[in-house]
């Protein structure tokens, strides 16, 4: 019993740490995520059965690979693919039986994470699609972190995998003149599954909370991996300083705390120090990207937070910066609370976007709030209180609706 | 992998043009991206296609072939050509789909071609 346990924590622990090496290793010689993905699982199925007998090998991680890679040979071969199978087989049998001589894996997740986040690949799959291939998460669970069905969300990844396969998306790291915008895919997809597990709703939903720390593996793995790519760096940064904050955002009994009203002692400062860091080996290396100007908003505004001086000339310019490079609603929303702190509500509100330009903005939460916000500080307090309202009726977090709510019971009649 | 690229451009936009501007904007452009193409030995078979107004849409309905004048899509850009191309992968085919002057001024369908033996 004793070994069944040592067994399957060993197992677990190379999972953790080496499942993404092991899919990546196996797909950058057969193109084929779904069947990388079945072997490794029949492996470490075969692993839990095997190792409490004989005990744990020397090297898990290159007993699962061979195991790994039998099966994916012999997957290939009951398939029967055609004539010309038996050829291509060769080339895949011997490229994996490098591995048994390799005296260390090669790591070629990021690989793995540009396939996932190729620009043929639909947009919308590409968090998901990373979050299983180089995590192995259940397409369940991500199912729940991404509000879709299981089953869709499952029709989904196979689909997405079958394209990898069947279109010939390649798998390597792109070339430099257009590692910018490729990256920038990948980086994008890594901090959708960070934001998705940010809006959890009661934030004690372990599956949701769970992903926000695998968004965090990603983004330490892609500026480990891509060490001289600044905004790599910054979105870890960015990540880093939201982690940070998360216990100072919810009170004990579960109430929103707005940043202004956080409790600086309740921030995590080392996750902070490591942000600072990492954005200052960012600016060093000469490119400003959206990131890292996020990044740095996070930073003035802890800073503000917790010496009391005021940084909104600096601030607003930030976010002048981002929204000259990433011309959104959400980004103006932000600017024009900014610009209200330096030049008085009234310049806020015209620094708003316009809901007719965008009527995206009609269903967007953060737009309403912000209007009821700069609206109270005019005076002009019925429309503030209708505002409010339509906030309250947008917002998914209970947590959130309740401080709403606050607010605007709070306005004067 | 053998790849189609399918040019998809404004029909309309040929008869607009006098021939200087045949002669420069299209025959040229066309030249030198067939030209990288062979120099590449990726080509294995490429076709400019005559306007829709020439052709017709068949297909059968109760056993019978019923015949339609035109393309099977009314859209403003139509099929106007196509490359077939043998490239190691998508990113390649895609960059070879990006030379193409009708990417220009039209867009380029990359389709890969289905293999019977994968």
């Amino acid at each position: 019993m004793e070994g069944g346990e040592q067994a399957r924590s060993t197992a677990d622990l190379v999972a953790r740490r080496s499942y993404g090496k092991l899919v990546a290793f196996l797909v950058a010689r057969t193109h084929d995520v779904a069947a990388a993905e079945d072997a490794l699982s029949e492996a470490f199925a075969l692993a839990l059965k095997d190792w409490p007998e004989k005990g744990c090998p020397a090297n898990p991680e290159a007993w699962l690979l061979t195991v790994a890679r039998r099966k994916v040979i012999d997957a290939f071969r009951g398939q029967r693919r055609g004539e010309m199978a038996a050829e291509e087989l060769r080339i895949m049998s011997d490229g994996l039986d490098e591995a048994a001589t390799a005296a260390e894996i090669p790591d070629q997740r990021l690989a793995l994470m540009f396939a996932c986040a190729h620009p043929a690949i639909d947009a919308s799959v590409r968090a998901p699609l990373i979050l299983q291939a180089v995590l192995g998460l259940d397409a369940k669970t991500i199912a729940s972190a991404f509000l879709a069905s299981p089953t869709a969300m499952s029709k989904r990844l196979v689909r997405a995998k079958e394209k990898i396969r069947q279109a010939g998306i390649p798998f390597r790291i792109p070339e430099r003149e257009e590692l910018p915008g490729r990256l920038s895919a990948v980086l994008d997809a890594i901090y959708a599954a960070f934001t998705e597990g940010w809006t959890d709703p009661a934030g004690a939903d372990v599956i949701r909370r769970d992903l926000t720390e695998e968004a965090l593996f990603l983004a330490r793995l892609a500026a480990e991996l891509l060490p001289d790519e600044p905004e790599a760096l910054g979105l870890l940064a960015l990540m880093l300083h939201a982690e940070a904050r998360r216990h100072a955002r919810r009170q004990w009994h579960g109430e929103y705390v707005p940043l202004a009203r956080q409790d600086p002692a309740l921030w995590h400062t080392g996750m902070m120090l490591e942000a600072e860091a990492l954005l200052r080996r960012a600016a060093g290396m000469g490119t400003i990207g959206r990131y890292q100007l996020e990044a740095a908003l996070q930073s003035a505004h802890v800073y503000r937070c917790r010496t009391g001086r005021a940084n909104w000339t600096e601030v607003v310019q930030l976010y002048d910066a981002l929204f000259a490079l990433a011309g959104s609603p959400v980004v103006a929303i932000n600017r024009a609370l900014a610009i209200a702190e330096l030049h008085g509500a009234q310049a806020g509100l015209q620094a708003m976007p316009d809901l007719e330009a965008d009527p995206r903005l009609a269903e967007y939460q953060p737009y309403w709030a912000a209007r009821a916000e700069l609206l109270a500080r005019t005076g002009a307090y019925q429309e503030a209180r209708r505002a409010y309202e339509i906030a309250v009726g947008l917002e998914r977090d209970p947590a959130v609706r309740a401080f709403l709510q606050r607010r605007q019971a709070d306005l004067p009649e | 992998m053998q790849y189609l690229l399918m040019l998809y451009v404004d029909e309309a936009l040929w008869p607009k043009l006098n021939p200087d501007e045949r002669e420069q904007r299209m025959s040229a452009a066309y030249g030198a991206y067939i030209e990288a193409l062979d120099k590449a030995g990726v080509v294995k078979g490429m076709n400019r296609l005559r306007s829709t107004a020439e052709g017709a849409t068949v297909r059968v309905a109760d056993g019978k072939p019923q015949v339609l004048d035109g393309p099977y899509a009314d859209s403003k850009e139509q099929l106007g050509g196509y490359f077939l191309i043998d490239v190691p992968d998508l990113d390649a085919a895609i960059s070879w789909a990006a030379r193409c002057p009708a990417a220009v001024h039209g867009a380029v369908e990359v389709r890969p071609i289905w293999d019977t033996q994968r």
